[in-house]
């Protein structure tokens, strides 16, 4: 479960996120969509902690990652991050992206990290990659083999910081179909996107963000069909074209 | 014209006379100690400056402000005043305020010398090689839970290090050169030793040309290397994805 409990953060005068009371149940896919600038992003990244807030409480299963000297790190080795620009690490090959962290954080041994790294690597469909590297890879099959450093965490939770959209347009899908297929999972996810039709498809619930406020929060229908706000109508109206 | 180019021709004669470089040749065993106090100098100060800069341009690209300020303050200093000061002041400076560093031998001095002043250009060297690593590589790697130390260790650092070596390498053939300046005080490597042959047999030219010569063998091999090492960091920063 994570909770963010009057989560504030400014940016210099910039006050990005306001007020933020948000719950996420164990096994919820969230969807969080919003216009560029809205605090989106912001308010993901307070999830593992990248970004501290400037006030409030963000509590991951009962552990409060903004208490004084929290095990932010140990907290974060079961709350894994996909990120827009990937951020795979381009000296290391495939399989080392997906084994380092479990090797060198967990303490998981070498082999056994291996061997489950190539089990996340045949999901995602990139088994024959193992030895390549990062940069000899297309975006869409690195953002999977990022997928698959994520998992090879086990995490509990997922977080997706706009993992389609530093995508060329004919990838976007191969990397959406993977995550669809780990939503049918019980895993925790939250993710940030502004594809509406993954949204429909794989969301239990959508909250949408405004300037820092959370707008609308409800079901994919509610959202879609039933949004309460002029705000989110116009931005509906602008997005389903 | 002709009557100074002669003139010029025979003067270079005197210089390089055959019993100015015989007085040396007899000498030589003298040269090669001083070259070998060199080498020892460069490799310890080289040691030194590797540590020093490896430690401070850390510090000076971490996001903690007093850390900053240590590392600025040491690199500013020592790039901002000479290394013959320098070395002097450790030399004969130190001694009189802190006597108990008459005990250190004088080539440890300038190995301490050489190695802070160089360690401050390091330190920049590497500070400029973790900045040119985009932040997502960092915070993929504290995402992931390790730790600021770890993200360095496995991440930052082992990408940082093809953008350092090429600056790394010169810094290791200004040193090399730099430890020139242990004559001052009165190590006995190649330059004190040059200087108190040619003081003692009035041959110079024969002297400093052959100095010039180890000097050079030892710094361009890795001047070479340095320009490679340049080449191929283009290279590959050429073939990296956006």
């Amino acid at each position: 479960m994570i909770e963010l409990i009057k989560v504030n953060k400014h940016f210099g005068s910039n006050h990005v996120l306001k007020d933020i009371d948000l719950q996420v149940p164990t096994g919820q896919k969230l969807v969080i969509i919003g216009p560029s600038g809205s605090g989106k992003s912001t308010l993901i990244r307070c999830m593992n902690m990248l970004e501290k807030p400037s006030s409030g409480r963000v509590i991951i299963d009962g552990v409060e990652l903004t208490a004084h000297k929290a095990p932010v790190a140990q907290v974060r080795q079961s709350v894994a991050m996909v990120f827009q620009q990937f951020n795979l690490y381009p000296h290391k090959t495939v399989l080392e992206n997906l084994t380092l962290a479990p090797v060198v954080v967990q303490g998981v041994a070498k082999e056994a990290a291996e061997e489950s790294g190539r089990a996340f690597l045949e999901r995602v469909g990139l088994s024959d990659k193992a030895d390549a590297y990062p940069a000899q890879l297309s975006g869409g099959q690195q953002q999977r083999v990022a997928i698959a450093r994520a998992l090879n965490m086990h995490p509990k939770v997922l977080l997706f910081d706009e993992p389609t959209s530093a995508l060329d347009p004919e990838m976007i899908q191969e990397v959406l179909d993977v995550i669809i297929g780990l939503a049918a999972e019980g895993i925790t996810m939250v993710v940030v996107t502004h594809e509406m039709g993954f949204a429909r498809e794989a969301a239990d619930r959508v909250i949408f963000i405004d300037e820092g406020l959370i707008l609308e929060d409800g079901t994919p229908q509610h959202f879609f069909e039933d949004a309460q706000h002029e705000r989110t109508k116009l931005f509906l109206s602008k997005i389903l074209r | 014209m002709g009557s100074s180019f002669t003139q010029w021709v025979e003067n270079l004669g005197l210089m390089f006379s055959e019993a100015k470089w015989s007085s040396l040749f007899q000498h030589f065993d003298l040269v090669w100690k001083g070259l070998g106090y060199t080498i020892v100098a460069a490799l310890a100060g080289l040691v030194l400056a590797l540590v020093l800069g490896i430690v401070f341009g850390v510090l000076s690209a971490s996001r903690n402000r007093v850390a900053q300020a240590v590392a600025r303050i040491y690199v500013e200093f020592f790039q901002n005043t000479p290394l013959m000061l320098q070395v002097v002041f450790l030399g004969f400076g130190l001694p009189i305020i802190w006597p108990q560093f008459n005990v250190v031998p004088v080539l440890m001095v300038g190995i301490i010398g050489v190695g802070i002043y160089h360690g401050a250009y390091i330190s920049e060297a590497v500070r400029a090689g973790i900045q040119s690593i985009s932040k997502g590589q960092l915070e993929a790697s504290l995402s992931q839970g390790m730790s600021y130390v770890q993200a360095m260790r496995y991440v930052v650092i082992p990408q940082a290090l093809t953008v350092v070596l090429p600056p790394l390498t010169n810094q290791a053939v200004n040193l090399i050169k730099n430890t020139s300046v242990l004559l001052y005080i009165g190590a006995a490597e190649l330059m004190y030793v040059s200087k108190s042959i040619q003081a003692t047999y009035y041959n110079p030219g024969p002297v400093y040309l052959v100095a010039m010569g180890l000097y050079f063998c030892l710094c361009f091999p890795l001047a070479f290397l340095a320009r490679k090492l340049e080449e191929r960091a283009e290279a590959s920063a050429g073939s990296g994805q956006a």
